[in-house]
C-alpha cells in the first residue's frame, strides 16, 4: 500500500502520527482505491456495519432495564415496553434490527457467491465472514431467549437438545449447557452473558474482515484484478461513502417501516406468552433467518445425522474457495454457473419456506429434495463446473465494459481479438 | 432499478414467508374497521372507555391484567379518563399493602400507581376456580394470539351449538374460531350485559369491538405515539434520501461511470 508515506501537514499531526499512526490509517481509509463499477449489492457491507452498531447501542440501552431472571425477564420486557421512555422504540429497533441484520447479511453472502468474491486472494475475508455469520446466529438465538416467552423457552430447549445427539457425552454436555436438568434460570443468565459478549467479538472480527479486505482490495462486478489506484478506481471518500450512505438510507426506510408499522410481524405470537415448562406450543419454529437450516435439520430422520447435516450446511461454505474450481470470478462471464446460482437461491428460499411448515407429508419430501440439492450444488456441481464450463471472454479492465453500457461483452471480445 | 425491484421481491417473499408461519390454521375471522390500523391509526377514545367498562365488569372477574397500572387509564394515547376519574377507579379497588410498622399486611383503597388488582392470588387459585383452566392474563393477549384483534373479536362472537357428532364435556363450550373449537370459557357477552354510560347500544358485536380495542391498547399502549413518530421518521428519511441521491449524482458526475 502506497499510503505508508503519508505525512500529516501540521507539526503536531506529524509528532502524533510518528508515535501512533492513526492519521495514516484515516488517510488510508479515505483514499482507499475502490473499483468504480461497484453496484448496489456492494453497499451491504456498510449497511451491515450500521446494523451491528445499531444492535450494540440499542442492546446496551435495553440491558440497563432488562432483568435476566426466569421470574422477572418477561415482566422487565413489558416494563421496557410500557414505562421506560421510548423503551418500545428501542426494543422494536433491536428486535427488528436482528431481522434486518440477517436480511443484509444474506444479500451480502449471496452477492459474494454471484461475483465469486470468496476466491483467491480473498479466502481469509470469506472465512472471517463465515465465522461472523455463525456468531450472528448464536447471538440472535440467545437474544430470542431473553424475553423468556414460550418460543424463547421452547426454542432454547429444542436447540440445546441438539447437543444430546453427540454420542456418549451428549447428555452431559446438554446438562452442562443448561446449568441444570432443564432450561431454567441458570440457562437464561448464561445466555444473557453470552448475548452481551458475542456482538463485541463480532465487532473485532469485522475489523479483521475489513483489514483483510483492504489488502487485495474490493472484488468488482466484472471480477477481474485491477490496478490500484488507476482509472478503474475511485477514492473511497467521497465516492463510496456517499453511495453507501444513499443505499443505507433506502435500507433505513424499509427498517423504519417494520419498526413503526409492523413491529411484531417477524416475531412469533407465542413469545408474548410467558415461558411455561408445562405447556408445549403447537409448533416450535425458529426465527425466519434460521429456517433453511431448521429445514435441513428436520429433513434427516436420524437426530445425530440431522445435526451433522445442519452444521455441514454452514461449514461447507468455509470450503467454498476450494470447492469452486473455476478461475473466473464473476458469474457475469459464467453462463452455466449463473443458472445454477439462481437455482441455489430458489433452493434456499424453498428450504426457508418448508422450515416454517410442519415436517410431514409433502413438506418433508420437498425439504429432503431441497437439502439434497443444497449439498449437490456445493459438493458436485461447483467442482465439476469449473472444469466443464465454457466461460465468456473477460474484459481487460473495468473501464472497458463501462464505456457504452455495462458490462459490454461485444467491446471486450473485439478488444481481445485485436490483441491476439 | 431492476435490481431494486428484485430486492423488493425478495423482501416481500420473506415477509410473506414469516406471515405464513402464523397462518398454519387459516380461518376467516370476522372483519371490522379498526380505527388504530393504518399509517395514522389512532384509538377511538370512546370505544376504549366503553371497552374498559366491559373489561372491568365482565372479563376482570376471571382475567388479570397485571402489567397495567391505574395511572395508565388517564395517560395520553389511552382511554384518557380524567385524572380524577382514574383516581376514583383506582380507589374503588382494595389493594393489599404492607407490612406496616407492626409487621401486619393491611388493605387500603387503590392509588394511581397501583397495578390492576388481580382477580386471583395466583395461577393455582385461578385454575381451582375455573375447573382447571387458567384464564390468561390479558395485558398482551392480543399480541399473543396469531390472529390478533380479529381473532379476539371473532372468538367473542363465535359461540354456537356444537355440530352433531361433537360431544362436549361439562364446562366445555363450542366456539368456531377457537383452536380445536373447544373452549373452557362460557360465552362471556350477551346483549345488554353492561349498560353503557354514553347510551351506545350494548350489543354483543359492539361490546366485542369495544373490549378488543381496549385490549389492543393494553398490549400496545404507545401505539399512537409509534404511528405518529413513524410517519415523521419515514418522511424525513425519504427527503434525506432524495437529497443524498442528488448529491451522489453530482459527485459521481466527475467520474465516467454510472451510479
Amino acid at each position: 500500500m502506497s499510503d505508508h508515506d503519508y505525512k500529516p501537514k501540521s507539526k503536531v499531526g506529524q509528532w502524533f502520527n510518528d508515535r501512533l499512526p492513526l492519521l495514516t490509517l484515516a488517510n488510508h481509509l479515505t483514499d482507499y482505491p475502490t473499483p468504480k463499477n461497484l453496484n448496489y449489492w456492494w453497499t451491504f457491507g456498510g449497511i451491515l456495519t450500521f446494523c451491528l452498531i445499531t444492535q450494540i447501542i440499542t442492546g446496551l440501552t435495553l440491558a440497563m432495564h432488562y432483568i435476566a431472571h426466569a421470574d422477572m425477564a418477561f415482566e422487565s420486557v413489558e416494563h421496557i415496553m410500557r414505562d421506560v421512555n421510548y423503551g418500545w422504540l428501542i426494543r422494536y429497533i433491536h428486535a427488528n434490527g436482528a431481522s434486518m441484520f440477517f436480511l443484509a447479511v444474506y444479500i451480502h453472502i449471496f452477492r459474494s457467491l454471484f461475483y465469486g468474491s470468496y476466491k483467491s486472494p480473498r479466502e481469509i475475508i470469506w472465512i472471517l465472514g463465515i465465522i461472523i455469520y455463525l456468531l450472528m446466529m448464536a447471538a440472535a438465538f440467545m437474544g430470542y431467549v431473553l424475553p423468556w416467552g414460550q418460543m424463547s423457552f421452547w426454542g432454547a430447549t429444542v436447540i440445546t437438545n441438539l447437543f444430546s445427539a453427540i454420542p456418549l457425552v451428549g447428555e452431559g454436555i446438554v446438562t452442562w449447557l443448561w446449568g441444570g436438568y432443564s432450561v431454567d434460570n441458570p440457562t437464561l443468565t448464561r445466555f444473557f452473558t453470552l448475548h452481551y459478549l458475542i456482538p463485541f467479538l463480532i465487532l473485532g472480527l469485522v475489523v479483521l474482515h475489513i483489514w483483510a479486505l483492504h489488502v487485495p482490495g474490493n472484488n468488482n462486478p466484472v471480477g477481474i484484478d485491477i490496478k490500484k489506484p488507476s482509472k478503474d478506481t475511485v477514492p473511497f471518500h467521497p465516492y463510496i461513502v456517499i453511495k453507501d450512505g444513499f443505499a443505507l438510507l433506502m435500507f433505513m426506510i424499509v427498517f423504519a417501516f417494520f419498526v413503526f408499522y409492523t413491529p411484531n410481524i417477524l416475531g412469533h405470537a407465542d413469545n408474548y406468552i410467558e415461558a411455561n415448562p408445562m405447556v408445549t406450543p403447537a409448533h416450535i419454529v425458529p426465527e425466519w433467518y434460521l429456517l433453511p437450516f431448521y429445514a435441513i435439520l428436520r429433513s434427516v430422520p436420524d437426530k445425530l445425522l440431522g445435526v451433522v447435516a445442519m452444521l455441514s450446511a454452514i461449514l461447507i461454505l468455509a470450503a467454498l474457495p476450494w470447492l469452486d474450481t473455476s478461475k473466473i470470478r464473476s458469474a457475469v462471464f459464467r453462463p452455466l454457473y449463473k443458472q445454477f446460482y439462481w437455482i441455489l437461491v430458489a433452493d434456499v428460499l424453498i428450504l426457508g419456506y418448508v422450515g416454517a411448515m410442519p415436517a410431514e407429508g409433502l413438506y418433508l419430501l420437498i425439504a429432503r429434495v431441497a437439502t439434497a440439492y443444497y449439498f449437490l450444488h456445493f459438493l458436485v456441481i461447483l467442482p465439476v463446473l469449473g472444469f466443464k464450463e465454457r466461460t465468456l471472454p473477460i474484459p481487460l479492465s473495468i473501464t472497458e465494459p463501462i464505456l457504452g453500457g455495462s458490462p459490454n461483452l461485444a467491446a471486450a471480445r473485439h478488444r481481445e481479438s485485436k490483441i491476439k | 432499478m431492476k435490481r431494486l425491484f428484485k430486492l423488493i421481491l425478495i423482501l416481500s417473499f420473506l415477509s410473506l414467508n414469516s406471515a405464513q408461519t402464523f397462518a398454519a390454521e387459516k380461518v376467516d375471522y370476522l372483519k371490522t374497521d379498526w380505527s388504530f390500523k393504518g399509517l395514522f391509526g389512532k384509538f377511538d377514545r370512546a370505544a376504549l372507555q366503553r371497552g374498559y367498562q366491559v373489561y372491568t365488569e365482565v372479563c376482570a372477574s376471571c382475567h388479570s391484567m397485571k402489567y397495567l397500572s391505574y395511572r395508565n387509564l388517564s395517560e395520553e394515547g389511552g382511554p384518557e379518563f380524567s385524572e380524577a376519574a382514574a383516581k376514583a377507579i383506582a380507589a374503588s379497588f382494595e389493594v393489599t399493602d404492607g407490612p406496616n410498622a407492626d409487621g401486619e399486611m393491611f388493605t387500603r383503597p387503590g392509588k394511581l400507581s397501583d397495578k390492576f388488582v388481580m382477580p386471583y392470588d395466583n395461577v393455582k387459585a385461578a385454575q381451582a376456580a375455573n375447573g382447571g383452566a387458567y384464564p390468561p392474563d390479558m395485558s398482551v393477549l392480543v399480541k399473543a394470539r396469531g390472529g390478533g384483534v380479529d381473532y379476539i373479536y371473532s372468538l367473542l362472537q363465535g359461540y354456537e351449538d356444537p355440530p352433531s357428532g361433537v360431544t362436549l364435556d361439562d364446562g366445555v363450550y363450542y366456539n368456531k374460531y377457537m383452536y380445536g373449537n373447544k373452549i373452557r370459557m362460557a360465552a362471556p357477552l350477551s346483549d345488554g350485559i353492561v349498560e353503557y354510560g354514553d347510551g351506545t347500544n350494548a350489543s354483543v358485536e359492539q361490546m366485542s369491538k369495544d373490549v378488543t380495542t381496549f385490549l389492543m391498547w393494553a398490549a400496545e399502549p404507545h401505539l399512537e405515539a409509534r404511528h405518529q413518530m413513524g410517519f415523521k421518521a419515514i418522511v424525513y428519511l425519504i427527503i434525506l434520501t432524495i437529497l443524498v441521491y442528488f448529491s451522489m449524482k453530482k459527485i459521481w458526475s466527475r467520474v465516467e461511470s454510472e451510479v
